[in-house]
């Protein structure tokens, strides 16, 4: 129905033919009535001409038909038929039998001298608008919601007459707004619109910062009167601003998430390195076996009771603590409490310790990746002003926070932490007010360890549990280590989520890689400048 | 001069190399196949990677034996010579790669490139290439030494900034975008010098001069380190606060040895690209450099002989494991690490050294010792 749509100034005439129209797709009872339009609808298309088809699939859509879609559909893809001699439609469905277009009943015989409806690009285009307007109507708002966003997006004008009648219908806000907001790209995009029109089209399109918004506001046709695209103009700053602010704030999200990574692997190191002194190159190897306990905990629960599947990582956590932790103590008791104060030897030997535990898992785990499995409750992603985080990254930052609070207490708050820091400050002294210095040295390295090891429950949701996973940490964990400062668990956090959020914020214009390079660059120039990190522990040692 | 400061194990080192040197080659090529002193041609380039390892291993003691500088990034310095070496193989193949490309190198056709990029100019010229294998290791360690020790980054601090750094190039000479070949890094080259890389007669003077290579930079560590600048360097690794405050400059002494120590690196890394026929970013690992940290400590820190020593055992061993009981060579070579650190201390040499000194000083009424380079301390 060309001419259908008005300007604001017949917006009566406007409101009675949408009733209209309204009362047309929904009447439902009075069958003569619908029928009459569908078969007026269906005759167009037996006459072999396109501009009468091209009518006809108006009309078919706007029928409000049972069958209107599969009709449709059905020429879509070259199955309508015609009789020439009868006027009557049919269609064939995929295995090729023959239903009466109109009844959507089999046909009894087939008539002889069948034709298909022929096609056209143009006809083509109505047939797919045809089918987004019929989507309009669909009963599942989802659905509809999907089909407004196809109109936002092929702006048809085609899809208008439909479009206006399903907003009036619309009680689903949400559908609406999409649906207004097709409309308004629609209006703004063809000619012949009243400028007033397509300034209140700019205003709902302007309504959502999206790239799409963006785009559609800055290709308007050349004849756009001046105060439109004016208009449009500043709504497309705004947009861009607003797209602007949400990219930087998606990379801080990111940032965060990558950060937390860093932090859990980092925090164990910020124990052994930080507090004790000692380069700890198997710490990436504690991370490895933390992953691994997962796969051995989840492969228990698996055989032995399946339905604690969905509980399996809790229980690894403090399986991977003790795991690692023991391994941790086991190390510290035979090679490191000997080289206590040569830093050097303690990372050859612990490079050899790390070399040891790669092989020894590669050996009784085989050198592939193993599976570990994410519990249901950590699957899907949350939405979030258009922008998605999943939820297992979410549970990871959750657990590194709470790892690190937990770590803090302990010493901060517990006699074990205030005899770690006693050693740590003054060991002789310590030793002299009957702190046993060894045992607690024994303890602070299982502690970092076994958070090593906790960390690998958390790294074995988002990385390949394989005897390498280590390697891949360790020198990002010296580097948080480092940068926020030894001996400060505080600088530990800064550190990690700083070089989070720089890697992410690096990412978009160096590239995931060069990236990474950039930062470890900037890593040594800064360690160049101070030496001891971001939060230097104040005191006299000049060579530590 | 030079030859005045050499002791006897010195001796013995060089007398044994150049009879390697000469005796590797002669017996693979003159020497009938079927005889029993005849060495198998694929003996020659593995023998001679060991050489390579072992220049390697002196550069590194260089630094750590007696300035006390750790470096777990020597291997970078070691592949950047290589890959030097390998741009000018790359550009002596010619018409005869899989593209037959005149003047771009396959990977470069590959990647749809037109053009040469501007650092691969002048490349094809052998005594350009000789240079930047100098140049290349010697800049790196130049600038990021200045940064360094001006700074006073030391101990384990700059063992892990070291290992940061070969960590960032090894990701960076990944990347196709480098110009470097990517993953697949340089090989299946054919000419040096005009001379074919696989013939029998190139990879023995290939074998020779990497013998050659090994004594002359034994010659000039040993130099360095009985001059007084050794003595210096000496003080500095043992009390480096004292030494400041007596008014050297510290930082001029560590850079002057770090950046000669990864120069003659980037020599081991040419002599060794052209006889295994292939550098890739792998070499750039840290797990590479750390692995050659281990040769020293083995052989005997402090010692240079002792480190040239610890590469060609500890490679010998590697090749004997990996061939025999693939599975157990990390075992090995981890155990390797914890146990000499644990209880060989000074390294095979050291430890021979110390129980020569102990046998001679109870023969010896007066108990002097005799003088030479201290013990690496702790």
């Amino acid at each position: 129905m060309p001419g259908f749509w008005t300007p604001m100034t017949l917006a009566p005439f406007r409101r009675l033919a949408l009733t209209l129209l309204i009362a047309l797709a929904c009447l439902s009872s009075p069958p003569g009535a619908r029928a009459d339009a569908v078969d007026d609808a269906l005759a167009l298309f037996t006459t072999d001409k396109f501009n009468d088809t091209a009518t006809g699939i108006q009309a078919l859509a706007t029928s409000g038909h049972d069958n209107a879609l599969t009709i449709l559909r059905a020429m879509t893809d070259g199955r309508l038929f015609y009789d020439p001699a009868g006027k009557t439609v049919f269609y064939r469905d995929a295995q090729s039998a023959l239903f009466d277009a109109k009844t959507g009943a089999a046909a009894a015989a087939e008539p002889a001298g069948l034709k298909a409806v022929r096609l056209n690009n143009r006809l083509r285009t109505a047939l797919e608008a045809a089918r987004g307007g019929l989507a309009l109507m669909d009963p599942d708002p989802d659905r509809r919601r999907t089909a407004a966003e196809a109109v936002f997006r092929s702006r048809d004008a085609n899809a208008l007459p439909t479009l206006t009648t399903a907003i009036g219908e619309e009680k689903d806000t949400r559908v609406r707004t999409e649906m207004e907001r097709a409309r308004a790209a629609i209006l703004l995009t063809s000619s012949g619109v009243a400028e007033e029109e397509r300034l209140a089209a700019v205003d709902t399109i302007s309504g959502r910062a999206t790239a799409e918004s963006a785009a559609l506001l800055r290709s308007l046709p050349a004849d756009t009167p001046q105060g439109v695209q004016e208009a449009a103009e500043a709504a497309v700053t705004i947009i861009e601003g607003k797209l602007a602010f949400l990219a930087a704030f998606q990379n801080v999200l990111y940032g965060v998430s990558l950060g937390s990574v860093l932090l859990l692997a980092a925090v164990g190191l910020a124990i052994t390195f930080g507090q004790m002194g000692v380069i700890n190159m198997a710490h990436g190897e504690m991370v490895m076996i933390g992953a691994y306990t997962t796969f051995m905990v989840q492969d228990i629960i698996r055989n032995a009771a399946p339905y604690l599947f969905d509980y399996s990582l809790f229980i690894a956590v403090p399986a991977a603590f003790i795991v690692a932790g023991a391994v941790g103590i086991a190390i510290e008791r035979s090679v490191i409490r000997f080289l206590y104060g040569r830093p050097l030897e303690t990372l050859l030997a612990t490079w050899g310790i790390s070399l040891i535990l790669q092989q020894a898992v590669r050996s009784i785990f085989g050198p592939t990746n193993r599976e570990v499995g994410t519990p249901s409750w950590m699957s899907g992603s949350l939405d979030f002003m258009g922008l998605s985080l999943t939820y297992n990254r979410i549970a990871i930052i959750v657990f590194a926070l709470m790892v690190f609070v937990a770590l803090l207490l302990v010493l901060k708050k517990t006699a074990l932490g205030l005899q770690v820091r006693a050693v740590t400050q003054n060991r002789r002294m310590a030793a002299a007010m009957g702190i046993r210095t060894d045992w607690i040295d024994a303890m602070t390295f299982g502690l970092g360890s076994g958070v090593a090891g906790m960390a690998g429950v958390a790294l074995s949701q988002i990385d390949n549990v394989s005897p390498n996973l280590g390697q891949g940490y360790i020198i990002d964990s010296f580097m948080v280590v480092v940068f926020g400062g030894v001996g400060n668990l505080w600088g530990t956090l800064v550190g990690a989520l700083t070089l989070g959020v720089a890697n992410k914020f690096l990412e978009p214009y160096a590239g995931a890689v060069l990236g990474k390079i950039l930062l470890l660059v900037a890593i040594i120039l800064f360690i160049q400048k101070r030496p001891r990190g971001l939060f230097a522990l104040k005191g006299r040692a000049v060579e530590a | 001069m030079i030859l005045r400061n050499i002791d006897r194990t010195g001796w013995i080192f060089l007398v044994c190399v150049v009879a390697l040197g000469v005796l590797v080659p002669v017996l693979n090529l003159a020497v009938p196949a079927g005889s029993f002193f005849h060495i198998p041609d694929y003996l020659v380039p593995l023998i001679g990677k060991y050489l390579c390892f072992a220049l390697l291993a002196i550069s590194i003691d260089l630094i750590w034996g007696y300035a006390g500088i750790l470096s777990l990034g020597h291997g970078a310095f070691f592949a950047l010579g290589g890959y030097a070496m390998g741009m000018y193989l790359m550009r002596q193949i010619g018409p005869r790669g899989v593209y037959a490309d005149p003047v771009l190198p396959d990977f470069m056709v590959f990647l749809n490139w037109k053009e040469l990029p501007w650092f691969w100019q002048g490349f094809d010229m052998f005594w350009y290439a000789a240079i930047w294998v100098l140049l290349a290791p010697g800049l790196l360690a130049f600038v990021f030494g200045w940064f360094a020790f001006r700074s006073r980054v030391t101990g384990v601090y700059l063992s892990i900034i070291t290992q940061a750094m070969t960590f960032a190039l090894m990701l960076a000479f990944f990347r196709n975008d480098m110009g470097f070949g990517g993953n697949n890094g340089f090989t299946d080259f054919k000419d040096i010098l005009g001379f074919n890389i696989q013939a029998g007669e190139t990879r023995a003077v290939l074998f020779f001069l990497s013998a050659m290579s090994l004594a002359g930079g034994y010659l000039l560590c040993r130099w360095i380190v009985t001059s007084k600048l050794g003595k210096v360097l000496v003080a500095v690794r043992d009390a480096e606060s004292r030494t400041r405050f007596i008014g050297y400059r510290v930082e001029n002494y560590k850079l002057f040895v770090f950046t000669l120590s990864a120069m003659i690196a980037g020599i081991a890394g040419a002599l060794y690209v052209p006889q295994v026929g292939i550098i890739n970013p792998s070499e750039f690992t840290p797990a590479n450099s750390i692995e050659s940290v281990i040769w020293v400590a083995v052989g005997g820190r402090g010692t240079l002989v002792g480190a040239a020593i610890g590469a060609l055992t500890v490679n010998a061993g590697k090749t004997w494991f990996t061939g025999v009981l693939p599975d157990m060579w990390l075992f090995a070579l981890g155990g390797l690490f914890v146990l000499v650190t644990l209880f060989l201390p000074k390294g095979i040499l050291g430890t021979i050294n110390s129980g020569w000194e102990k046998t001679r000083r109870k023969f010896r009424s007066d108990g002097s010792v005799p003088s030479g380079v201290p013990d690496a301390a702790e």
